[in-house]
């Protein structure tokens, strides 16, 4: 039973199946990390893929690009409690970067462009659950938003959709990321309600 | 695994109006665990038929035993904010989830100096910050950059008024400067850190906390002058903050 505070009514009282507990509608698209934007020419750009066996999968920003593009439309949901729905996006699923890489690896730790680190079990990157994305809403991601390309992995709270994004390894044993060792939960699955250690 | 953090029932002792829009609550919440300076709580409000809703406030100062204190700005059209600034009175209750967050803190026994450098309501985890210093009575050397539309949207000016050995503030104007200040109205530049900041040199942990664009165009400033994105630490007040 919650304590009840005196007064309060409350506003969006939005009787929605698509937000998930504590969570609240924006219409705008909040930014959140923890350092500076970094900035990343596309001649530099790369993302690789490493097997716990130790081969790299290798692409240029002309080869992502030349591969088959999905248009998802998805719901957004932010541990610090906003939610943004029906969100365009255009990329490469990340079942198409993974078609030619043999692993056994469970986990996966996703890697940066200026450090940032976020893991997740294997099989949530798999089956059409998550993208490699370099546009949003039919424009250019935004570097403050992750550009030139950021995962999206809806399914999971935000952070877990790695900004900057550089690289995932793929590891035999699960390596708490960025946020994942500042308190924050290892999975982050929104509609559970996982937002810290422990939840 | 750790224990969940848990919900729980704090009671207003007393609120203390900031600005015409802003506003002190200091909340007694029994079993508090005490927190680090630029942690944040989650609040949660239930209403007489069981909504709820939930959001985030930064920590102003340190716990003193069980008894917390956050500012928070009313957002219009906000949900939870405009209840916290206007409606809420001594001995009500509402629920409080923390201390979260374990990178956007400073220790007491840091040894690097500090660049603080705030955005409007940015202000109040950086204010955590130098009162934890103050408590702890470090010497770590402190500089505040504060940027804000105007003088009356200050938020702690009494406090910031007095002074402190080894605490620096410079005040950054966006719309209207005071007469006879020496900076004009306007955003922040290069020069403004500068000169209000450390020199990248001394290797300074660097905190910038505000509205977003101001974020961004705070930390790029901070790398053109040398520091490095290592020592940036960045925290966002979203329009959506609440």
């Amino acid at each position: 039973m919650n304590i009840i505070s005196r007064g309060f009514r409350g506003r969006q009282r939005r009787d929605d199946d698509r937000l998930p507990p504590g969570q609240y509608l924006v219409e705008d698209f909040p930014v959140l990390s923890a350092g500076p934007t970094p900035r990343v020419p596309l001649d530099r750009w790369e993302f690789t893929i490493d097997t716990e066996t130790g081969r790299t999968h290798r692409w240029s920003w002309e080869e992502f690009t030349a591969l088959p593009m999905e248009t998802p439309t998805v719901d957004i949901h932010c541990v610090t409690k906003w939610s943004k729905l029906d969100t365009t996006w255009e990329g490469v699923s990340l079942d198409v970067l993974f078609d030619d890489v043999e692993s056994a690896a469970e986990y996966a730790l996703v890697h940066s462009y200026g450090g940032y680190t976020t893991n997740l079990p294997l099989e949530d990157l798999l089956d059409g659950q998550a993208w490699l994305v370099h546009r949003f809403d039919g424009e250019e991601l935004e570097p403050r938003h992750g550009g030139p390309a950021r995962l999206l992995v809806p399914h999971l709270y935000f952070w877990k959709s790695a900004k900057w994004v550089r690289g995932i390894r793929l590891l035999d044993e699960d390596w708490p990321g960025f946020w994942e060792t500042a308190g924050y939960h290892n999975y982050g699955d929104p509609w559970r309600e996982q937002r810290y250690e422990g939840d | 695994m750790r224990r969940r953090l848990a919900w729980r029932a704090a009671r207003l002792h007393e609120a203390r109006a900031e600005t015409a829009t802003a506003r002190t609550l200091v909340l007694d919440v029994p079993g508090w665990p005490g927190h680090l300076a630029g942690q944040h709580v989650d609040v949660r409000l239930t209403a007489d038929d069981g909504y709820t809703a939930q959001r985030s406030y930064s920590l102003a100062k340190p716990a003193d035993g069980e008894r917390i204190e956050l500012t928070v700005e009313t957002v219009a059209d906000g949900e939870v904010s405009p209840y916290l600034t206007e409606v809420i009175e001594p001995g009500d209750q509402v629920e409080i989830r923390g201390p979260v967050g374990g990178w956007f803190v400073w220790r007491p026994d840091g040894k690097a100096p500090v660049l603080l450098v705030a955005g409007g309501a940015g202000i109040v985890p950086l204010m955590a910050m130098i009162r934890a210093r103050r408590q702890a009575g470090s010497r770590v050397p402190f500089r505040l950059i504060y940027s804000l539309r105007d003088q009356d949207g200050r938020y702690y000016a009494d406090e910031l008024r007095k002074p402190e050995p080894g605490l620096d503030v410079t005040y950054l104007y966006t719309r209207s400067a005071p007469p006879g200040a020496a900076r004009p109205a306007g955003r922040v530049t290069l020069a403004d850190l500068a000169e209000g900041g450390w020199p990248a040199d001394f290797a300074p942990d660097c905190y910038v906390c505000g509205p977003t664009g101001f974020v961004e165009a705070a930390a790029d400033l901070l790398l053109a002058l040398g520091h490095t994105p290592e020592r940036i630490r960045t925290e966002r007040f979203g329009p959506t903050g609440d």
